[in-house]
This record gives C-alpha cells, structure tokens and sequence, in this order.
C-alpha cells in the first residue's frame, strides 16, 4: 500500500509540476512530466507485484465529507492484475512520449514546405484524405503545450489506479469521470483540428452516456444494500434473478460503452487515433480494460446468474470481435485500423468472459476455469501488444509525417528498429507463436473445444461453431496485420516524405523494444502467464483458481515450442546471412510489371489488399464508400477512385438516432429567451406549483 | 391573541404597501415605500418578542439598514444615472396589481391549510410573509429598469424577513444578522452592475443583457 500512495503522490507531484514551466519551459516541462509518470508507475509496479506475489488483500479507509462517500481502497489481486498492464503501459507510454511530444514539432518543419494542392485538386473527393494529413502537419506547428499534455497524462494514470484500487461507489464514480475527463482533454490535444474535437465530443457524450448506466448502477445497489462501500454489497447476492438481471444489463451497458463492445464502439475508432500515440496505446490498452475490471468487479457481487448471462457476453463478443477486425481491415489510416482492432480483441475478451459465465452457470468447471484463464491472459496480452502496435504506429507517422498506409511505403528500410518491432506486435496480435497473443488464444480455444467434445446434441455444436468463427477472426487479423506491414514497411515509399523517414529515438526505441520483450517473454513462459491469471481469477471464481494453479494445466509445451521455433528462426537467419556473405543486394524496381518507368503509384494500395475479404465476405451494410475510378476507351482521361469506410453502426444508427434526438429537443430551446425577467417567471412559476403540491398533501 | 394585533395591523400595512409598490410607476416613491415598509417591519420584533436586548438589536439594524442605510444608497443612485420616473413594465401595472391581489389571496388560503403550531394559528405572520415574497417576485419578473430589479430584490427580503421573525427566538442571532449582511450585499452588487450596464450599454434596461444569451 506504500508503494501505492508513493505511486498516487508523484503521479499528483507530476500533474502540477508540469504547468509550471508554461509555455517557454517546454523541455522542462516534458522532463518533469514524463519522469514522474515513470517514476509513479516504477513505484506501482512494485505494489502492484507484492499483492500478485503474496496473495491477499490490503485495505485503507479514510473518511470523506461526501454524503455516501469515503475515501476507501482495496488493492487486492484482481486489482494488482489490472494495474500490472496499466503501470508497464504507463511506463513505457511516458519513456515515449518524451520523445514523441518534443520532437512533433520539429519534424514536420525539417520535411520542409509540403507541396501545395490546387482549387481544382482540392475539391476533388479523392484528395481530401492527404488534405486532411496535409492539414494535421500545419496544425502540429502552433500547438506546443507539452506541459498541460503531462499534466492530464499523469492524472490519467492516477484516476486509472483509483478506479482500479477504489472500493467504494462514490469514489469508483469520482474516478470514473476523472478518468473520463483527462482521457477526454488527452484526446483534443490537437484541438486545432476539427477532427479531433469532433471525435473528442463523440467520446465525451458516449463516455457520459455510459456512465449515467453507472449512475443508475450504484444508486440501486445503495438502495439495496444500504451503503455505497463494497463490502456491503455483498449483500447484492440475495437478489432475486429479475432484480440481478436489470444490474447485470446496466452494468453491461454502462461499462460496455467505455470499453467498447459492440454497439457501443463508436467513439471508438475515432477517439483512439486522435490522441498522441502513446495516449492512444494507454487508452486502447488499459483504460478500456478499466471498464472490464469494474464489470468483472461489480458482477462478482450480484448472484451467479442464470446461463443467458454469459450467453448475452458470448453474442456481443462474437459479433463484435467479426465486426471490428472486417472494419480494420477496410482503414487506410494506421491507427483507425489498430483502433478497431481493440474493438475485436475487447470482443474476444468478452467471448472468454461470457463463455466463462455460461459454463459456471452450467456447472462445466474445466471450460470455465479454461475459459476465466483465457480471458484474463489475452486481456494482459492485448494490453502489452496492442499499445505495442500503436507505438510503433505513432512511430511510424513520427517518421514519415502521415497516418494514411499509402502514404508510407519502404519504411524497413529506412527505420529498421521500428520495422522489426512492429512485426513483433504483429505477430503477437495474430496469436503466432513465439509470441505471447498465442497463449491466450490457446486457453479459449480450449476451453471451447472442452465444453464442446464433452457436451452433446445442440448444446455442443454452438461451442464448436464459435470455434470455427474464432478461426475466422484469427485470419482476418492476419489480413490486417499483413496489411500494415506490407503496405506500410515493404515496397517501395509511395509518397516524398516517407522516402526521407528518419528513425525513432532511444526514448521511442527503447519503450517499443521494452514491450516487445514482454511479449517476447509472456510467449516463451506460459506457465507464469497463467500463475498470474490464476492469481486474479482466486476472487472471481475461487474453484478455478484453484484449478489453474494445478500445474498439470500449465502449457509448458507452448513455451517449449515457442524457444524452439524461436531457435529456428535465428538459426535462419544466421544461415542466410552467412549465406549471403558480403555481397551487396542488387537492387530493382517492385511491382515492375514489365512498365519501362515502374513508380510507386502502380503498387497495391491498402483498399486492394482487401478487395478479396471485402467483396467476397463482407456483408453489404459494411461496404464503403467508393467513387468509382473506372476508365473506358484506350486514351482515358485521368480519373481518380476514392475510398471510405465510416462506421456503419455510427453512420446508421447513432448518427440518425441522434439527428432525431436533436430535432425533437429543438422545440425546447424557446424556454430559453436570455431574459432574466423570463427565468425569474420560471422560478417562481416551480415555487407557487411546488407550494400548491404541498398544500394538497 | 392579544399581543398580535398591533402587530397585524403592521402587516396589513406591509399588504398595502406591497400593492402600492406593484401599481407605482415613480422610482422616488417606490424607494421612499419601501424605506417605510422597511421601517414598519423593524418594529416587529419589538411587538412580537417584547423589549429584549435581543430583539432591540434587530429592531435597531433592520431600522437602520431596511429604513435609511439602503434607501439612502439607492435614492443616491437614480440620482447619479438621471432616471426619475419611468418605468417601462413588460406586464402593465393594472394586470401586475390583479396578479398581486390574486397571489396574496392564494398566500392566505395556503397558510390556512399549513401545520402550524397553536401560537402561530390565526396569525397574519405566515400569509403577509408569503404575499411579499410574491410581490417581490412579480416586481423581478415584470419590470424592467435595474432600479427596480433592485427594489424587487428588497421587496424579497423583507418577505424573508417576515418569517424570520417567527423564528427569531428558536434562530441565533447570526443568522439574521446573515439575512440582513445578505441583503447589504445584495445592494451593492446590483449598484455595481447598475454602474456597469449604465457605462457598457448606455441604458439602465436589463433587457438589454439578453445580448449575451449564448
């Protein structure tokens, strides 16, 4: 607990003295921010890893002038488990940015003047993408607040903790909403542009939304079991099931929309790429795991429910882990597409839970002890590859200056560190071994081959048919993952600044590498993955925890293939070099095709690389939006081909619903006339109806 | 009973005082009428809870603050911005006094039907508190001049005041003293926004603030 409060202090120490510098003291600022950030989560970490290595649970409780509120915490394993991914994100995240926010300006001013567009050009559909990068570039020239940036980084991190340590409701909420809130500021960094404050208000109003869920939540469990403490909602398991079941769905809604399940990702695939790139990977890696946590934590003080619970968790996970990878693999923006990837691996995580919930509540402990160690590890998993990925996605655009795939183009060569370690995050989030996105994978595949071999008749199939689905996400991921790193870092660069991309830094380097042999390390030791899990599953579901711990279920097997296969691969590449000796590589031109002047315009953009997947298996209700390219005659004139994929739950859903929404509320607005005279009326019109209701009574 | 009726009688006169603020169009009278309705009110105390030191405090600094102090600053006021008389109301004064006399009956046949402890029974004290709080609500809504938002905001306050009374022995002393620090208060603000909005716009109406919607 020590090491926690030291952790809260230099996160708090951090936030204000980053300010304090101001605009002149930049360098300042980004020492004194980011050094307190690593220094935080270092101090984290280590009570974070006491709890996970010891066992047992610390409390701390101290009282809170707030009606209902007090100022109590719990750092026990579940919550030591969640903070583990959240202080090595952090971590890295604050070595990253010191970097990433010092040299953003700088850059973009030694790219020199970007080429300019014409009228005619501009308003031509085709161009507005590089219009909008071209407009990024101006904008990240005037803004150069690093210090307010720390700021809201550090509380970032602080309010996470708190969530994640809180063990009462008011202060659970009082986190909830700073974390809400310094995510939100986080996001609107580059307020310059009218794209990121657009997806700074999305995320604003669905985070709210969601927590009005919350809100709901906690007032009813007050209600019911007299205090807003945790450890008096125990008493939320004597509920009756319909009572259960209304908490249930609030809590799934409520927190679904922070962490983006299905219906709820919108603001997703927006916000997360908005933000700097090592605030999205803290975002996209643990701040949507936050609202897991709150939904594993409040749902283990509700009864076991009934089998549809996790059936419902089962259903969204699917749909949303099929719809999020079909949406990434149609995103030439980089972290649009790693973005959406989240919304997958938050629907694989969910599928595990689900199946977790089914099984116990079907009383098949193997698979749900299976499925509980599934979940948990690809949780950690994704937190450690995913803001892998998005590092070196920010990386990637540090270097060559834009977001968009085909602007990128022969990146290995020319920033071989970032290069490797992408193929790394890509290679871990594809669940290849030697890398750790393999293992959890494994157990919830497991887990369903388990429940699916062992039951019979109906009840067996759906197991089995979820697995065939999983196969399918897994090779959509592939798609994806291929995508970025044959798009963007083979070939040749298909636009002038990537072919003058510079390589990242040690900060940048150093961070990226650091991850990257977590991965590495989770891959080659299985059997610690799953110790680790088993530790948080003791509060979830004790009898599997108990089971995990068993080493027979260890997969020490995985490991061992994964050193050799790993051996393999070295050996290869030893034996090539070696092969190859000293001569020169003879160099010729990619995607020739047998034209005398091959450029790099003729190569295979993003949108045809998944032309296939997408005209052959997609539903049409995903389709994007293209303006045909199509030429006739043999001397064409020059045509252009455009291509966007919005979100189609956003754009047919939410968008209308909202458009309604606004329509209808616009009769309100001539209650507001700016006349003091008026809202006096008002008032005193609610006085003489408040004083006539109490009459009648 | 008996010890109420002259102090009914005061408040019939604060009734008659409310009606004459609602239906008077010149500033000067309508500060001098409240200066007296002021001054009529800090003589409650003394009739209600007898000659103690406690209520000769209040007696005495509501006199000297509802009867001169704020009337003295207000009347020094239209003096310095040269508005002597008009009045543009949004609601005329006829159709203000009948919303008067209607909420004051209201405010009568609502106290009848309030829990009161015996004492209180049959006491003026509970519906004149309530009529003023009313006027001074309808004065807020429907004039238009600072000034008089002002005086709206005094009529307020000595309906506050009112019940404060029937209060005063269960309330400690800092507590009216609150309500009468508030009221202070209240002037000088409104003297300041007055100053600001007479320099910003070069008018006195405060319509002119619903330029600032949104």
């Amino acid at each position: 607990m020590n090491f926690l409060f030291a952790a809260f202090f230099l996160f708090g120490l951090g936030a204000l003295l980053a300010v304090i510098p101001g605009r002149t003291g930049a360098r300042a600022a980004t020492l004194l921010g980011s050094a307190s950030g690593i220094l935080g989560c270092l101090c984290g970490l280590i009570a974070a890893g006491q709890r996970l290595l010891g066992g047992g649970a610390e409390a701390f409780f101290m009282p809170w002038s707030m009606p209902g509120g007090a100022f109590s915490l719990r750092l026990d394993e579940l919550s030591a488990f969640f903070l583990l991914p959240l202080f090595i994100v952090g971590l890295a995240g604050a070595l990253y940015g010191a970097e990433y926010m010092k040299d953003l300006g700088k850059t973009k001013k030694a790219t020199g003047p970007q080429p300019e567009l014409n009228e005619s050009q501009s308003n031509n559909r085709c161009n507005r993408g590089f219009l909008r990068f071209q407009q990024y570039m101006k904008g990240s020239k005037e803004r150069r607040r690093p210090g307010l940036h720390w700021t809201w980084y550090n509380l970032l991190i602080l309010s996470m903790t708190l969530v994640v340590t809180a063990a009462n409701g008011l202060l659970f909420l009082f986190a909830w909403e700073c974390m809400s809130l310094t995510s939100f500021f986080l996001v609107i960094s580059e307020y310059d542009l009218a794209e990121a404050v657009e997806a700074g208000w999305t995320y604003l109003l669905a985070t709210h939304l969601g927590a009005a869920f919350l809100f709901a939540f906690f007032l009813s469990a007050q209600a019911l079991s007299g205090s807003l403490e945790f450890a008096s909602f125990q008493a939320l398991g004597q509920l009756s099931l319909p009572a259960a079941s209304a908490l249930f769905l609030l809590l799934l809604i409520g927190f679904g929309s922070k962490a983006g399940i299905f219906p709820f990702h919108v603001w997703l695939p927006d916000a997360h790429p908005a933000a700097p790139s090592h605030v999205s990977a803290l975002m996209s890696g643990v701040m949507v795991k936050t609202a897991i946590y709150g939904l594993l934590r409040l749902y283990s003080f509700l009864p076991t429910g009934p089998a549809w619970w996790g059936g419902l968790l089962m259903g969204i996970g699917i749909i949303g882990a099929l719809f999020g990878i079909a949406m990434a693999a149609l995103q030439r923006d980089v972290k649009r597409s790693l973005a959406y990837s989240t919304v997958e691996n938050i629907g694989l995580i969910l599928l595990a839970l689900g199946f977790w919930m089914q099984s116990r509540a079907a009383g098949h402990h193997v698979a749900a002890a299976f499925a509980l160690a599934g979940g948990l590890i690809h949780l950690l998993n994704h937190a450690l590859f995913k803001s892998l990925l998005f590092m070196g996605a920010g990386s990637l655009m540090h270097g060559s200056g834009s977001r968009d795939l085909n602007r990128m183009g022969g990146l290995m060569r020319r920033m071989p560190v970032t290069g490797l370690l992408i193929v790394c995050g890509g290679l871990a989030i594809s669940a290849l071994p030697p890398f750790n996105g393999l293992i959890g994978e494994w157990f919830i595949y497991r887990a369903l081959l388990e429940s699916g071999t062992a039951l019979s008749g109906l009840a067996g199939f759906f197991p089995l048919v979820l697995i065939g689905l999983l196969a399918l996400v897994g090779g959509m991921v592939l798609i994806v993952m291929t995508r970025i790193i044959g798009i963007a870092l083979a070939g040749e660069p298909r636009s002038p600044e990537a072919a003058k991309a510079h390589e990242a830094g040690w900060p940048m380097g150093s961070a990226m590498a650091a991850l990257a042999l977590l991965c590495l390390g989770g891959g080659l030791m299985p059997a610690l993955l799953l110790q680790v899990a088993g530790r948080a599953a003791t509060m979830l579901d004790p009898g599997a925890a108990t089971m995990l711990a068993d080493t027979a279920f260890a997969p020490w097997w995985l490991g061992l293939m994964a050193v050799l296969l790993l051996g393999c691969i070295l050996a290869a590449y030893g034996f090539l070099r070696w092969r190859q000796g000293g001569d020169p590589v003879p160099a010729a031109a990619t995607w020739g095709c047998g034209f005398a002047f091959p450029t790099s315009r003729m190569s295979y953009t993003a949108e045809s690389y998944t032309e296939l997947p997408q005209s052959a298996m997609f539903c049409s209700c995903m389709n994007p939006s293209t303006e045909d390219g199509r030429t006739i005659g043999f001397f064409p004139e020059a045509k252009c081909f455009s291509f966007e994929a919005p979100d189609p739950v956003l754009e047919r859903v939410f968008r209308p619903f909202f458009r309604w929404a606004a329509d209808v509320c616009s009769g309100f607005r001539g209650l507001q006339a700016g006349q003091l005279h008026v809202y006096l009326l008002y008032i005193f019109s609610a006085t003489i109806l408040l004083l006539f209701w109490v009459g009648q009574r | 009973m008996d010890n109420y009726n002259p102090a009914n009688l005061l408040l019939l006169l604060v009734i008659l005082f409310n009606f004459f603020l609602l239906g008077s169009s010149r500033l000067g009278a309508c500060i001098r009428t409240v200066a007296i309705q002021g001054g009529i009110l800090s003589l409650l105390p003394l009739f209600l809870h007898g000659f103690s030191g406690h209520s000769l405090i209040l007696a005495g600094g509501a006199f000297l603050l509802k009867g001169l102090a704020i009337p003295f600053l207000l009347l020094r006021a239209i003096r310095q911005v040269q508005i002597k008389r008009e009045m543009e109301p949004l609601i005329g004064y006829v159709p203000t006094l009948l919303l008067g006399t209607l909420a004051t009956a209201g405010a009568f046949i609502f106290s009848d039907r309030l829990p009161l402890i015996e004492v209180h029974h049959g006491s003026l004290f509970i519906p004149v508190g309530l009529a003023t709080l009313a006027t001074g609500f309808l004065m807020l809504i429907t004039r238009r001049k600072a000034i008089t938002q002002a005086l709206g905001y005094l009529i307020f306050e000595n309906g506050v005041f009112i019940f404060g009374m029937l209060l005063a022995e269960a309330m400690p002393l800092m507590v009216e003293a609150g309500v009468l620090l508030d009221l202070l208060v209240a002037v000088f603000v409104m003297g300041i926004v007055m100053h600001q909005i007479n320099r910003e716009f070069s008018s006195m109406n405060i319509g002119q603030l619903s330029s600032l919607r949104e």
